[in-house]
């Protein structure tokens, strides 16, 4: 059967005029160009643009151990941000993540503490919790099919409410009593919250989680089945589950993954003070979600990294610090994070508006 | 529209076909689905035999989606009886259709336009190496293969790391269709996949579904274009209003009661009449109700 028997037939289609369509006619980006559309490139210039300004107009920031004070800071951000950011590429976010590290603290210090109890024993427990939360959020997701805002909402509005109310009622308090004569405290610590000497500068153990993780959570993105998967069901759910991507299961345990965040935070912040406020945590999902969007993360999905979060984590936590080293009022913090996210965000955008086009 | 100097038509012409030619892959027989007290489909069927083309052709609303989902496993008939090589089959997931070697090439052509376009191709069959904590990504293996196998289909790109949706329609189209060729398919359905493509590329679609059809595929095309219909397929469904109008192998049809059957000729002469009634439009120029309708019986509310 001949296919050029009938000339001209394509009656509803249009030509395409003026495209060129012959096979290979993709000229070759430039190196630099392909480099520069890598989603973490933005952050990493903003990141080392923000480091250079509080060099100059910071002096005390050159100090070690100051250096060692913003990589904690952007360790307790970052090590959320990374999960997180991941969530996002799968196309959804979180709003509870902020107070799921509280809840996490207070189950497993109050556990410990009213069931006298090894302290390991409330660890385990809260993540088991936290990976609850994290599976009640996805599978509600999942299931309703409704928008991880309205989803996430109600569980922040909830956990938020669970958070005071349950810590009240078991201690009589806003706060936790003190753990740190437990069984088990000390070695707890000493994994969540420990701090080792480089060159005379003390660091924070998070501050190794917190890369450790990031290695991971890239390696994983970048060369595991599981890591196409996120990329995937973010960037377009429906073609993902089409060609067999297992779309419930990723979405869920990005969620979980969350979760797992939030306990790791949640017990460093409890082993680091002993004792937890119940009502903190408020207002931090929004730090994540920041610093995962200032990390080149798609709010819609399917596109960014997990290195530009920890870039990201570390432009919060160096102008958190650099303000306070450069002696100026702290509460400018927000303002200067609002500018930066903005700043960011347009970075992005024109960065890769330049480096995608053909 | 077809010499396009890049094909590998005669190439992929050399792929043996399978022994038992003519046993038919899938068939639906007085098939049919309600979506509650909506009778999308019935009384349809369909026979897919390897190495034939299968067109369903249909306005829309017509019930070609219904149709491909019911075969691609998204849906479930609700009514008469749908084999794959002979037995009853009831898919609940697009997994298991992949899983019988029937693949489907939506319309949205099923591909995430951010991801590169090796990432693309192996989406969901994702070729891993090395023992589980460290099972990863066979990089290479899947570029180079997702490279060959383009190739095959005669596309060539120079980039596979490029994002999909960067690529034109119609090269998107042929990934897709390389992809599903590649996994083992032994169905392809193909659902309007000129729809959206200009007059060239649409050719290139076509020249490939010819390419899989050689290569031994039963293809499922779906489309509302009688004359990309006409050009490759071996039977042709019409469908309309969620029943089947024609059913006829191509020996048995000609373009004109194709395009016929598939505009609607009675239809069209009512339209004109509508049209006759609106200042502006020069009705005498339109064709003739009879050019269009020629072989058709007419049905009795025919009032032009």
């Amino acid at each position: 059967m001949s296919m050029a028997q009938h000339a001209e037939p394509a009656v509803t289609t249009p030509p395409a005029p003026g495209r060129k369509e012959t096979d290979g006619r993709t000229s070759r980006r430039s190196p630099a160009l392909r480099v520069l559309a890598r989603p973490e490139v933005g952050v990493f210039l903003g990141a080392v643009a923000v480091f250079v300004f509080f060099l100059v107009t910071a002096p005390p920031v050159r100090d070690g151990s100051s250096m060692a004070n913003v990589l904690y800071q952007s360790s307790t951000i970052g090590i959320m941000a990374l999960p997180v950011a991941l969530l996002m590429i799968g196309g959804e976010f979180d709003l509870s993540a902020g107070v799921a590290v509280i809840a996490s603290a207070l189950t497993a210090s109050m556990l410990s503490y009213q069931l006298t109890m090894n302290v390991w024993v409330g660890v385990v427990v809260a993540l088991i919790v936290s990976l609850g939360i994290g599976a009640f959020n996805g599978w509600m997701l999942v299931r309703t099919g409704l928008p991880s805002f309205l989803v996430t909402l109600g569980t922040f509005l909830i956990l938020q409410g669970v958070n005071l109310a349950v810590t009240k009622l078991v201690t009589g308090n806003v706060a936790t009593d003190d753990i740190s004569d437990m069984d088990g405290f000390g070695r707890a610590r000493k994994v969540f919250a420990s701090s080792f000497d480089v060159g005379g500068v003390q660091v924070k153990i998070t501050v190794v989680w917190w890369l450790v993780f990031a290695a991971i959570a890239t390696w994983v993105l970048l060369r595991t089945k599981y890591g196409n998967w996120i990329f995937a069901v973010g960037g377009n759910k429906e073609s993902a589950r089409a060609v067999g991507v297992p779309v419930t299961f990723t979405k869920i345990s990005l969620f979980m993954l969350v979760g797992f965040g939030a306990w790791f935070v949640g017990m460093h912040q409890l082993f680091t003070f002993n004792t937890v406020q119940s009502g903190e945590g408020v207002g931090q999902e929004l730090i994540y979600i920041a610093a995962a969007v200032i990390g080149g993360c798609l709010l819609t999905g399917g596109y960014g990294s997990a290195i530009g979060p920890v870039f990201g984590a570390f432009m919060f936590g160096m102008v958190q610090q650099g303000i306070v080293y450069a002696g100026w009022n702290p509460d400018w913090f927000k303002a200067f994070l609002g500018v930066m996210l903005l700043g960011a965000v347009l970075i992005n955008l024109w960065v890769q508006r330049t480096a995608t086009r053909r | 529209m077809t010499n396009d100097h890049s094909g590998t038509h005669g190439a992929v012409l050399a792929d043996i076909p399978p022994a038992d030619a003519d046993r038919p892959l899938v068939e639906l027989r007085n098939a049919g689905k309600s979506y509650g007290n909506i009778r999308a489909l019935h009384g349809v069927d369909l026979t897919v035999r390897p190495g034939k083309v299968a067109c369903v052709l249909g306005d829309n609303g017509a019930g070609k989606s219904t149709l491909i989902k019911i075969v691609s496993g998204l849906h479930q008939h609700t009514e008469g009886e749908f084999l794959v090589d002979g037995e009853p089959v009831r898919f609940s997931t697009p997994r298991e259709a992949l899983d019988r070697g029937i693949a489907t090439v939506y319309q949205d052509l099923a591909t995430v336009p951010l991801m590169p376009v090796w990432r693309n191709f192996f989406l969901g069959s994702e070729i891993t190496k090395g023992p589980w904590p460290v099972r990863r990504l066979d990089i290479e293996t899947m570029k180079r293969t997702a490279d060959e196998e383009l190739r095959n289909m005669g596309i060539v790109l120079d980039d596979l790391e490029q994002p999909i949706g960067t690529l034109s329609g119609g090269q998107r189209q042929c990934v897709a269709i390389a992809r599903a060729v590649h996994f083992g398919a032994r169905v392809l359905i193909l659902d309007e996949p000129t729809a959206a493509l200009g007059v060239k590329q649409s050719g290139v679609v076509l020249k490939y579904i010819a390419a899989a059809r050689d290569r031994g595929l039963g293809v499922i095309f779906i489309t509302h274009n009688p004359h990309h219909a006409y050009m490759v397929g071996d039977h042709f469904s019409v469908l309309r209003l969620g029943t089947m109008e024609l059913s006829a192998d191509r020996d048995q049809v000609s373009l004109e009661e194709l395009t016929n059957h598939m505009a609607g000729g009675t239809e069209l002469t009512a339209l004109k009449h509508e049209l006759a009634q609106v200042r502006g439009v020069d009705v005498e120029r339109l064709p003739d109700g009879r050019d269009l309708t020629a072989p058709v019986a007419e049905p009795g509310e025919e009032k032009a």
